[in-house]
This record gives structure tokens, sequence and C-alpha cells, in this order.
């Protein structure tokens, strides 16, 4: 069951978005943004309210990557497995990331701290490999600065 | 006495390489020692291997030091680099550098050069002539500029934007869109972010331009979600645009008005094809549409509209200033101007280099590039993204155009260049692809959501030594398949770095030469 709170959260994201055009883009980015994930139960709500079928809105949450549908860790730790990063060594920064934090893709930590999530292409390919911590960029990674990564984290 | 003026980049790759605490290291250091400085914080020049680069205002010109990094910063004031004076990291003089020096940068003229959102710094130099310019013609006069350049879709498809222009101007209809394609999700290509963060109105001015030839209102900036350091840059810039009557009504007390919005993705690859964008835009599921009908006469919710790449519209401010002729004279055969070149992977020297067309990939992967990162020989390059061919070395002398790349199979794309050194597995390559296919198809065809998966599992077999002879011909039958049954490029291209791996380096596929 939903919070009251994120109920009312997932409310006025509604009320306030609704009427714009193309509105279930929008709607649903301010919806994860504020509150972490996509609520399944946010769906019919959602529906009604967009003149759409329950399916339409599962159907559109579930086609785009970026999207959650459950709670993530504090933090989300992308790891770039795009051409560029392949030529500079990613998959050995991929298999040290799993194995330090003892998760596998899409996976969150048992402490909750950080979600490991691959991505294709962060756009900073001059400086590869690349890894994405929340909204922080890092470029020409290796092991040391993964570690100092995470136990940024941790703090 | 006048403070000193210190440059320290914005981009974010210089931010992936530290250029925040270079930022905050001066400042810092510059305070204790009671020296006043202001530091603007421009774009990046592009040169990812000397960043972050700090440049200094002297007399001289601007002067460089570089890679900096933030233990870096009081030695320099100890050699008192905020004079310009020597330092082990100087560069010279910045405009002197070689590597930028010998490019012809017309799109990215202001980049690293400005204050990306200061709207004085842009009007100083030279932003918004093309407008102003555009104000005074009539719509078909707009678009028959930008034909007579020659400018081509820089997104990758290399269609003529005059043309895409003029069937947008001649379809009849009240409303009309403008949509700038910024889903850059090719890897290897950095360029559109690098205008929209280190020259955002740049953009802008070509949207608003493009509404003006052919009669839009409204325009959409469709963002990639992996680039939010762009779209606070972006919407920065739009607001500015807005306050001083640039968009919004009547711009520039003309009776044209214009209104401009970013929306973001949600990190599906599939939605840098324009149909698949433009149901992501109307809020829906980004399945590809069936063409005909063309976007340029119904798109965005059915009304005519012209979907255009990022480096396309960027350069329509220039072309409008200096004129078409001033374009087309750079390039060469069918492939006019110029092109925003992305040196990435395993590169030495990578970064920007915005070269005329005819530029060979030899002299961009070793002039400009210095070789590979890793001091290896360079066994294979992509060209143009994850849907472009490996070329091998004995390719490297194909200059860079649209008809001799498309003559050995390759395509030109989006600019991006991506190296491999002698390390890499040629095959494993193949596969992701295939693999990246089967994740970023939107589904609807069945030659590119099935045959992604069952390419895997082909390259399985032949790698298991399983049936080799066979399997290999029904993976050239499979990539025949793609190539002439998907719906888009995804499923209709996948085949070309498979197919080209494949014909190169079939060692490293476990097959003997002559096998193939």
């Amino acid at each position: 069951m939903l919070s009251d709170n994120k109920i009312e959260k997932i409310e006025q994201h509604v009320n306030l978005l609704k009427d714009k055009p193309g509105a279930l883009l929008p709607l649903m980015h301010a919806i994860q943004d504020d509150i972490g994930y996509i609520p399944e139960e946010s769906y019919e709500p959602i529906s009604k309210a967009l003149s759409l079928s329950v399916a339409e809105v599962h159907g559109f949450v579930t086609f785009y990557h970026h999207f959650r549908t459950k709670p993530s860790g504090k933090h989300i730790l992308q790891i770039c497995r795009a051409e560029s990063c392949q030529s500079m060594g990613s998959e050995n920064i991929e298999s040290y990331c799993k194995e330090k934090l003892g998760i596998d893709y899409h996976e969150t930590t048992e402490d909750q701290l950080i979600t490991l999530e691959p991505v294709y292409c962060l756009g900073n390919c001059a400086c590869s490999p690349a890894v994405m911590i929340d909204d922080e960029v890092i470029g020409r990674v290796t092991e040391d600065k993964i570690d100092d990564l995470i136990q940024e984290a941790k703090k | 006495m006048t403070n000193f003026k210190i440059y320290v980049p914005r981009d974010s790759s210089a931010i992936s390489l530290g250029a925040e605490k270079v930022f905050k290291a001066i400042k810092n250091e510059a305070s204790n020692r009671g020296i006043k400085i202001e530091i603007i914080r421009n774009g990046s020049r592009g040169l990812f291997w000397l960043e972050t680069m700090v440049e200094v205002e002297t007399p001289q010109g601007r002067v460089a030091y570089g890679p900096v990094n933030p233990t870096d910063v009081s030695s320099m004031f100890d050699k008192e680099f905020y004079l310009g004076k020597k330092h082990p990291l100087s560069l010279g003089v910045t405009s002197e550098i070689k590597w930028l020096k010998n490019q012809e940068r017309l799109t990215y003229a202001r980049v690293g050069i400005t204050d990306p959102v200061s709207l004085k710094d842009y009007e100083t130099h030279d932003g918004f002539k093309g407008l102003r310019k555009a104000l005074n013609l009539k719509p078909q006069k707009i678009v028959d500029e930008v034909t007579d350049s020659g400018l081509r879709g820089r997104g990758g498809a290399a269609f003529p934007t005059g043309i895409k222009w003029q069937t947008v101007l001649n379809a009849p209809s009240e409303k009309k869109y403008i949509v700038c394609n910024a889903d850059e999700g090719d890897s290897g290509t950095f360029s559109d972010r690098m205008i929209m963060e280190n020259d955002p109105f740049v953009l802008i001015e070509g949207m608003i331009i493009a509404g003006l030839a052919v009669g839009a209102d409204q325009g959409y900036i469709y963002l990639r979600s992996e680039y939010p350091n762009a779209q606070a840059i972006l919407n920065e810039a739009i607001n500015i645009a807005q306050q001083n009557g640039f968009l919004g009504k009547n711009i520039l007390n003309s009776k044209f008005s214009f209104n401009l919005e970013v929306t973001r993705a949600a990190g599906a690859y599939i939605c840098g094809e324009e149909t698949s964008l433009l149901e992501s835009l109307e809020g829906k599921r980004g399945l590809v549409r069936y063409k005909p009908p063309l976007p340029a006469i119904e798109g965005l919710y059915g009304k005519p509209t012209a979907v255009n790449n990022v480096i396309s519209l960027a350069t329509i401010p220039i072309i409008l200033d200096k004129g078409s002729k001033f374009y087309a004279d750079f390039g060469m055969g069918r492939s006019k101007g110029t092109l925003p070149i992305q040196l990435a992977g395993n590169i030495k020297q990578t970064g920007l280099v915005e070269k005329a067309f005819g530029i060979t990939l030899r002299e961009l992967l070793y002039d400009f590039g210095g070789g590979s990162a890793t001091g290896k020989k360079i066994k294979a390059v992509q060209v143009g993204g994850p849907l472009g061919a490996f070329l091998p070395e004995e390719q490297f002398d194909t200059p860079l155009d649209y008809e001799k790349f498309s003559e050995i199979n390759a395509v030109v794309g989006h600019g991006g260049i991506v190296a491999f050194d002698e390390t890499i597995d040629m095959s494993k390559l193949a596969r992701y692809s295939f693999e990246f296919c089967a994740i970023e198809s939107c589904g609807k065809c069945t030659p590119c959501r099935i045959g992604s998966t069952r390419g895997m599992e082909v390259i399985d077999k032949i790698k298991g030594g399983i049936d080799q002879e066979k399997n290999v011909a029904v993976l050239r039958d499979l990539g025949e398949t793609m190539v002439h049954g998907s719906l888009c490029a995804m499923g209709g291209m996948t085949p070309f770095p498979v197919i080209s791996a494949l014909n190169f380096f079939p060692k490293d596929f476990g097959l003997e030469t002559n096998e193939t």
C-alpha cells in the first residue's frame, strides 16, 4: 500500500500536468524525480486523469529504461557499456563494480545504498570509460575511482 | 587594478575529469593569497586529453594550461599563471595550439571561447546575426539559402535539410512544429551535447529560424535523460532568450512568435529515430511509425513537423549570417560544409574536430588523434555509432564523405569515431551489436525484434565451432533479412557492424579466412 503522502504527491503532479500535450512523459519524470520510482498503484489514477487504459500506462512505463517501478537505493550508479567505453576496458570496471558491491545490474545493495544500472552512452566518449553516479559523470574511470565513489556514497 | 580573467570550463566531460574541483581550488587559492580574479565558466575547447584546461586572458590573447589537476593549482599561483607566465603545464596561446588551429570551426565557432549562458558574449561573437537577417527574408528565401548551402542532416541520415524544410513549408496547416532531435544515443558521439552545454543560444537561434522558415510557432527539444547538465544549461538559456525578446511573442518586435520547450526523454535508444521520437513526445511508447506519411507532412500530433538534429539546427545561423555560398565552399562532392567529428574510445588525443568534409580517417586518427591511447596498433574503428560498420586499417584512407563511405558499405552518421586497439575481439563487438539491438528494439517489426536475439545465438554457435560453414551462411542470410525487412535503421543497420567484423576479422570468430 502506498502511503497517503505519496498518493497526495502523485495527485498533485497529475493535476499539474494532465492537460499538457504529451503529458505522460513529463508526468512520469515528475513522479520519479519526486518519490524515486513510479508505483504501480499510480497507474489507475493516472489512466483516469488522462483518459487512457491502465495497460497503456503500464506499457508506457515499462517501455523506457529510465523509469523504475520499484524504489532504488540511495544512489544510482550507472556504468556505460557502449563501444567507446568497451574500447577502454569498461568490462573490467563492470565486473569490479559487481564484485565490490556484491550485486548484478538492476539490483540494489543490501544496505539500500547503491543501485547498479547499465547505461548505453553518457556522451563522455572522449573520456572513456565513464560512469555516472546520480547526476554526476566521471570520466577515465579506474578501480581506485570506483573505490572513492563508493566511499563517498557511504558518507 | 582590474581582476585577472581566468577561464575554467563547465562542460560535462571537463567536469567528469575534475573541472569543478579545479574551479574551487583556484577560487580558494586566489582568496588565500589575496589575488583578485574573475573566473568565467566557459565551454570546453574540446581537447579532452588536456582537460581540465584553464585559460587566462593576457595582452597576447588567451593562454592555456592543461591538463590541470587540483593539486597543480598552488604551483600555478607560485609561477603567477594569472599573468600568463610559464608553468610546466603551459600550452601557450590557445588559438595557436596546432590541434585547434588546423580545424575549420563554423558550427563550433564560439564553443569554448564564450560563457555559454552569457547573451552578451553570444552577441559579441556574431550571435543572432543570422536571425536578424532571416527576420527580413520571406520564408521561401530562408529555405532557399538552406537548400543552396548543401546542408544535410547531421544526425546521421544525411537528408538535405533544405528539402525537408521545403516540404514542411509547402504543407498547408495552421499548426506546424519544429522538433530538435537531441536524443544523441550513439556511442562515440558527443557533439550535440557539447553544443547544448557550450553554446546553447546557437541551437535556440537555429530553431527560431527554422520556425520562421516553415511557419511553425512551437519548438521542442527532445533531450536524452542522460544529459542533466545540458538540460539545466538549455533551460537557463531559453529563459534568458525569453526575457530578452528572442523567444515568445513578437520576436525582436516582429510579427513572428515562437515558443521553445525542452522535453526530457527516458533512456530509449530507439527514440533517436524520428517517428519513434514523435510518438514519445506525444506521451506514448516509442514505437516506430510506418513511412509514409513523412513527419514533414504528418508529424507531431499529425501536423507538419520539421525534425532536425542539434548540429543541423546549430549550423543554420552561420548559413543565414554568411550566406549559403560561404558554407557550400567547404567540403567535397555532395558533402558540403563541415562536420564536427568526435574522436573517441582508444585514441590518445580525443576530442572535437570540426573539419570540412574530405579529411581522411588516417589524418583524423593519427594527425589529430595521435594514435591509440594504449600505444598499441589501432585494429579497427567504428564510424557513425553502434549501427556503423567497423573499418580495418586498409580503409583508413577513405575520405570523410557521405558517398565515399556509402561505397564501402559504411556510414558517416553523426560523425563519431571510436577506435579499438589490437587487444579487442571483434566477434565480441559483433555479438554486442546484436545484444544492443535486442535491448533497444522497439519490438514493432519481426526482423529487428527476433533477428537480434537469433543473431547472438548464431555468433555463439560459430564461436563454439558448431557447423561453422552453415552458421556463417545463416548469419549472412539473417543480415540480409534484417537490412531489407526492418522498419527502421535500428534493425536495418545492425548487420553493418556484424558483417563488417565477420568480413574483415574472421579469425576473431574462430574461422579460417577461406571459410568466409
